[in-house]
């Protein structure tokens, strides 16, 4: 049977940030590429304003309760980027110096905001992240200025990967972008990967990865049922002289995990250091009477705000404490955004509430009120507390619901340094939005899934020490040639913004490491590729860095 | 009757009927059970379908026990979790959605949906559901998608800088 066993140069693992990102230039240099997604290919016309289970709301995601921490993110061909928000910020220079838990730096000595402003602008370039103006930002996010500004703070636009020609601020874009608006990986880097020549194959779910004799490895995977994911339909395995692993930060450990007894020992730190961003979400009940009076804002219409349902995601940050000479643990962003009914509503909380405060009579109060809710996400500094427990049988955890929901065995703990911070910017949201009875605030409860992250990190870290890093400073696995891990679980912690930029850019950074680690395994690739709509003012500043990319 | 007993409890409604025993009849308008929470719950898309009657009994061995704790008596004519008023009910469910409670997934997972057929009718398509003024979409104000089913809007915000930037911001609008 052997002989049936496929073959190609390199396997991509996931279609997300670090899996689009390096099966683009991969293929665009030469090399036979196949990417294995989990999740369906969804063309634009089947993404849905619809909040029934099946439509695209649905069979995009995935969410994984854990114990303490639940994950929720991608599930298609694009991954995350097709149910992201587009939100696109650079992180803030002192993220790189940070020393976390491990009590000296965590980010490889090679990479720090300079070394990556490079990498940065090439994804600003082939994403089209523009910056937005006042006259982009939404209801929401204007509120949150305005708010921020009573208070005597700033506030910013920000950067984001969406074109403002296109969209009609239908805040769907979780369920994917029907108006080709948001600059989803589908629309850039995936086409121009299959126009030169990748393979793309869907439901097609990682398991584990085995080594064959001659230094190569073997992808294992199963077919997943179209529309029942708790189905599997088939199974096989393709032969690869390079892996590149980007199935996201709570998936990429897993699939380590249950290949450790094939592979051997893996890093200590795979499956360990995980990081929620540090995020958290708090729920105000806005004023709107107020929010006239104080803020002066009116839709001309006579409502000041009662647009919760309106806008596109997160439009406005507030970033006062993203300040480089404040203590680790004090800095952290406050940024409004948007959440959608059914995969969170229940999280929030009754401000002053008298009985229960995620349900009962008083919840029902405040879901009438639902158009005046403004939501306000924070990015703290946490401890890279989390860790993954044993594999489940298949996949990242074990399927309960049809699609989308699934239990999985990510363990979080929150230390004092993190719940700490935590306090710290709850109040500060507090403070900015109840100042002169603007309205009640509420963090969302842990208490029913535990913190909750939409953006996953840290799970197979890079960095200099072998012990508390998973890959080298090139993102490959340690003591593992041939394998590198692109995505979230790279990003060695917590950012204090929006990640998938800093994904993004350490995707394009690692590429010329892996070309070089395929040119030696005897495949016939360059690096050189310009943006994916054939650009190349990116593509001129990275040149000159790639002899450092590329020397062990 | 259970399960209507406890999808009342985490979104309540008005009664249907004077006799109506699930509902505790606490808020006026439709709750999580008028918003479709049965039909949601046996619907096999959930993945907890088909142990729902085993939820359901142990949320009546649960209120024997509670009411038992409490010195309470117990109307027989109902299943014991019915026959809880709503402040029991709700802290009975308080009880069990605590961290650290053996069975604490099943009854969030439990309420998960209960709340899902209110604030987004999870098992309906939305906009026939908006159409049909299903009530927790009504009463959240979600907006109507136009005949195309697609939601869209043509004024979207103030037009207005409303804040001073940061002043360690990049011309590309980053963090410095
Ligand atoms: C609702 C939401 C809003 C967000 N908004 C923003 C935002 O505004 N700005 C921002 O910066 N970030 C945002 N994010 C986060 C962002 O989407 C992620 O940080 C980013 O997608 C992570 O990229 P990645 O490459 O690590 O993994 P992903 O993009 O998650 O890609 C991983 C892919 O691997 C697939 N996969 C998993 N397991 C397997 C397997 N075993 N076999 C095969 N394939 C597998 C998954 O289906 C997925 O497609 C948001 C996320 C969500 C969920």
């Amino acid at each position: 049977m052997s002989n049936a066993v496929e073959r190609t140069d390199v396997l991509v693992i996931g279609s997300g940030f670090g899996g689009a990102i390096t099966a683009y230039h991969l293929a665009a240099g030469g090399a036979k590429v196949t990417v294995l997604e989990r999740g369906p290919w969804l063309q634009s016309e089947e993404f849905e304003h619809d909040y029934k289970l099946g439509s695209s709301y649905t069979r995009a995601f995935d969410f994984t309760v854990g114990d303490g921490m639940s994950i929720l993110g991608g599930n298609c061909v694009g991954g995350g980027s097709v149910v992201y928000f587009a939100a696109m910020p650079r992180a803030p220079r002192f993220v790189f110096d940070r020393h976390g838990s491990i009590g000296r730096r965590m980010w490889p000595s090679s990479v720090s905001r300079d070394t990556l402003e490079p990498w940065y602008d090439r994804v600003e370039e082939s994403l089209s992240i523009e910056k937005q103006d006042w006259s982009d930002v939404s209801y929401a996010g204007g509120l949150w200025a305005a708010a921020c500004n009573h208070s005597g703070r700033t506030a910013n636009p920000l950067p984001a990967a969406v074109d403002n020609t296109k969209c009609v601020n239908c805040n769907f874009m979780m369920a994917g972008c029907r108006f080709e608006a948001k600059q989803s990986l589908l629309l850039n880097y995936l086409p121009a990967a299959l126009a030169h020549g990748a393979e793309i194959r869907p439901l097609h779910e990682v398991q584990h990865i085995t080594r064959t004799s001659d230094g190569d490895y073997q992808v294992h995977f199963n077919v997943v049922h179209d529309e029942d994911y708790r189905l599997q339909a088939g199974s096989g395995v393709i032969e690869a002289k390079i892996v590149v692993i980007a199935a996201g930060a709570g998936a990429t450990p897993v699939i380590l995990q249950r290949s450790e007894a094939h592979l051997g020992t893996m890093p200590h730190a795979v499956g360990r250091y995980f990081s929620g961003n540090g995020e958290r979400l708090n729920t105000a009940i806005i004023d709107e009477e107020k929010a006239a009076a104080l803020l002066g804002l009116d839709r001309g219409d006579g409502l000041a705000y009662a647009a919760n349902a309106i806008g596109k995601g997160p439009t406005v940050a507030n970033w006062d404490r993203l300040d480089g000479s404040l203590p680790e643990y004090h800095r952290y962003s406050l940024e409004q955004l948007y959440f959608p009914p059914g995969l969170g509503t229940i999280l929030a909380q009754v401000p002053d509430a008298t009985g229960p405060t995620w349900f009962g009579a008083e919840k029902k109060e405040i879901l009438k009120n639902w158009p005046s809710w403004l939501t306000i996400f924070t990015m703290i500094e946490d401890d890279n507390e989390g860790v993954f427990g044993p594999p489940p049988a298949t996949g990242n955890a074990h399927r309960i619901s049809q699609q989308m929901l699934g239990r999985g065995n990510l363990r979080y703990d929150p230390t004092r340094n993190t719940q700490a911070a935590w306090d710290m910017s709850d109040a500060e949201v507090k403070e900015i939005l109840e100042k002169d009875g603007l309205a009640k605030v509420m963090p969302w409860t842990n208490d029913l899934v535990g913190a909750y992250t939409v953006h996953p990190l840290a799970s197979c870290r890079m960095g200099d020490d072998p012990h508390t890093s998973a890959l080298d400073d090139r993102n490959e696995l340690r003591g593992h040639p041939g394998i590198f891990v692109t995505d979230g679980s790279s990003v060695p912690g917590a950012l204090t913004v929006n990640p998938a930029m800093t994904i993004s850019a350490l995707a394009e950074r690692a590429v010329p490491g892996i070309v070089a680690a395929a040119q030696a395994k005897g495949i016939n690739v360059s690096y050189g590729a310009p943006a994916p709509d054939g650009s190349r003012s990116g593509r001129k500043n990275v040149l000159p860095l790639l002899t450092g990319l590329t020397n062990r | 009757m259970t399960l209507e007993a406890y999808a009342d409890t985490i979104i309540p409604g008005q009664k249907r009927s004077a006799e109506d025993r699930a509902i505790a009849g606490v808020t006026t308008g439709g709750g999580a059970v008028e918003a479709g929470a049965l039909e949601l719950l046996r619907w096999d898309a959930t993945g907890i379908h088909d142990g729902l009657d085993d939820l359901a009994d142990l949320a009546n061995t649960h209120a024997e026990a509670y009411a038992a704790e409490l010195g309470l008596d117990l109307d027989e004519d109902v299943p014991p979790f019915v026959a809880l008023d709503y402040g029991h009910r709700v802290a009975l469910i308080q009880r069990l959605t605590t961290p650290g409670h053996p069975e604490k997934d099943f009854w969030v997972m439990l309420s998960l949906f209960c709340n899902m057929a209110f604030d987004s009718a999870a098992h309906l398509h939305t906009a026939e559901a908006i159409a049909d003024g299903h009530p927790g979409l009504v009463a959240m104000g979600l907006p109507h998608p136009g005949a195309d089913g697609l939601v869209r809007f043509k004024e979207f915000g103030y037009g207005r800088e409303l804040a001073r930037l940061h002043p360690d911001t990049t011309p590309s609008g980053s963090p410095a």
